[in-house]
């Protein structure tokens, strides 16, 4: 394993530090329990919103943390889900008195801390709406699964969701927000390496110099199939076709179109990927209103991307134009 | 694979005519969590290969991390009843472990904790409802049943043997020994299934093949409940 660490198990508690110092104008940091506080929390009668997750997926959810997003985050150890006590502290740290909103990615240990950390807030009185994402077109959703993972939506979601509380909705309205999103948004990701989480110390996945793995997840779960490596047209017509015709997206729609790094994909392929987007959805007489291009959400080093089509309507665009001031995002501010 | 497994039947195998208990103490509690404790540390690379098969490649890290946690814990901790010891135990595996099994395993010893509150020591029926209460706990937050891949597969034939033994009045110590038995007879059972709960059920049929790494560390639950409180020391 090569990494720019010094001892695998203080990874988290010294990226939150390097954060801590780097962005004090922004966020708080608090230690044991570990969460990311927006530097004005609470603010008073505004919905707050909160997210976790493993960490390993920066700047997701950390980085969001600020005006006009998240008004907290909770890192896990890298690719394992916080705990509940994490997300009690940070949902108190974060009441305004107007409630709470819990966006929780679909995955079986971040919904169960979830709903404990639910279940005590609302014991002490402290009102909570989970919201749950499961956009990835990835994985069949039925009974016989966990459900479709919480992917490349959950940035889309916390910008749109988060908009939407700064501009006064009340905590309902703020969840029906954020789960219009996840039922326009779909995902497809794919991995032309492995990552290593640090405490394992050897790659999660074996993956051939010339092979790729389509459909995968943002832990390096596996996906639909491993072929062969293709060209970049190749494979956006390949992952954007599952992304379509899902929903499906048709002729006439606006969408937000999220072309996402996995980590150690430069700018200039995400590029070429998104060219090769636009001439895809241009083909399907699809209109992209609004873009995101970088990597936002994360698998550590791994080399990859995913798409993320998202139907906008003049709501959704009003409130992703609206400002925001976060170290990952920031607009109109 | 199972020869990596360094705790075989021998090192608790009955000591025929000494060291049988009819109760357990607040003692034999604690010896238990540390004993855990060990077996967990000593397992941990094997769990997390497990994981990486079929999960994510931490379910061993993450139940030695929260063990870990449990020790510092016990050390710092006055003595309580069995019941309150049980709770701490569920509290900081709660708070410590994270992913599926820190809900999970938290629930499971909080609910063993609920069963047995106020409890000094430990019968043969105040066991089999703290397994009830476990494992009804354990499938409420999980949602999972039997045949879905996952640490129920181990806990549900533990609870329904050793209720069935004592009901055969057999002693605290052989119910323990036949319900260690039965969960490790389910965890060899989860192999051939197809999961359908958790990361692993993600994969499909892919995750047939693969012993399930929760049914493994509740069958180590099991065993080592089997192994420290009957163990004739």
């Amino acid at each position: 394993m090569k990494k720019l660490i010094n001892r695998p198990e203080d990874v988290v508690r010294e990226a939150l530090q390097g954060i801590e110092q780097a962005h004090a104008d922004l966020v708080r940091v608090s230690f044991d329990p570990n969460y990311i506080v927006r530097a004005d929390a609470p603010v008073q009668g505004k919905t707050a919103l909160i997210s976790g997750g493993g960490s390993g997926h920066e700047p997701m959810h950390g980085g969001f943390v600020g005006a006009g997003m998240l008004d907290a985050a909770c890192p896990g150890e890298v690719f394992t889900s916080p705990t509940p006590d994490q997300m009690e502290a940070a949902t108190k740290a974060v009441n305004g008195g107007a409630g709470v909103v819990h966006i929780v990615k679909n995955y079986t240990g971040d919904v169960m801390n979830f709903e404990m950390a639910a279940e005590l807030c609302r014991s002490e009185g402290i009102e909570v709406e989970a919201v749950l994402v499961d956009d990835d077109v990835a994985v069949q959703d039925s009974l016989y699964t966990a459900g479709r993972r919480g992917v490349g939506t959950t940035v889309l979601l916390e910008k749109i969701g988060g908009a939407a509380a700064e501009e006064g909705r009340p905590l309902k309205e703020v969840a029906d927000v954020c789960r219009e999103v996840n039922a326009n948004g779909r995902t497809m990701g794919m991995a032309l390496t492995s990552c290593t989480v640090p405490a394992a110390g050897k790659p999660t996945f074996e993956l051939g110099e010339d092979e790729m793995e389509i459909g995968i997840g943002i832990h390096g779960e596996p996906g639909r199939e491993r072929m062969k490596l293709k060209t970049a047209s190749e494979i956006v017509d390949l992952m954007a076709t599952a992304v379509v015709d899902d929903i499906p997206f048709s002729a006439g729609d606006n969408v937000l179109a999220f072309v996402n790094g996995m980590g150690g994909t430069p700018l200039i392929e995400l590029y070429v990927l998104y060219n090769e987007l636009a001439r895809f959805l241009k083909g399907r007489n699809i209109t992209i209103a609004r873009n995101l291009i970088g990597s936002y959400i994360t698998s550590l080093e791994m080399a990859g991307f995913s798409i993320t089509l998202l139907k906008m309507s003049d709501d959704f665009i009003r409130l992703w134009d609206a400002p925001v001031k976060t170290p990952g995002l920031r607009w109109g501010v | 694979m199972k020869a990596a497994i360094g705790i075989g039947p021998d090192r608790w195998a009955p000591v025929e005519g000494k060291g049988w208990r009819l109760s357990v103490s607040y003692d034999d509690v604690i010896r238990l969590i540390r004993t855990y404790a060990e077996v967990v540390a000593d397992q941990k690379e094997y769990l997390t290969q497990l994981d990486s098969a079929i999960g994510d490649a931490d379910h061993g890290i993450n139940m030695n991390r929260g063990m870990q946690a449990v020790l510092a814990k016990l050390d710092g901790q006055a003595p309580s009843d069995i019941g309150a010891l049980f709770k701490t135990i569920g509290m900081t595996l709660v708070s410590t472990v994270g992913g599926a099994g820190g809900p999970l395993y938290g629930t499971l010893f909080l609910q063993i904790g609920t069963a047995t509150a106020g409890k000094d020591t430990i019968e043969p029926a105040d066991w089999a409802a703290a397994l009830e209460a476990a494992v009804a706990g354990v499938q409420a937050r999980g949602k999972a049943v039997l045949e879905d891949k996952t640490m129920v597969d181990a806990l549900v034939p533990a609870r329904d043997e050793f209720k069935a033994a004592v009901d055969e009045g057999a002693s605290f110590a052989d119910a323990l020994r036949r319900a260690a038995d039965a969960a490790e007879r389910g965890m060899q059972a989860t192999i051939p299934l197809v999961a359908r709960k958790g990361r692993a059920s993600y994969l499909g049929e892919r995750s047939a093949g693969h012993q399930d790494p929760g049914a493994t560390s509740s069958w180590l639950l099991m065993k080592t409940v089997a192994g420290t409180w009957t163990g004739g020391d």
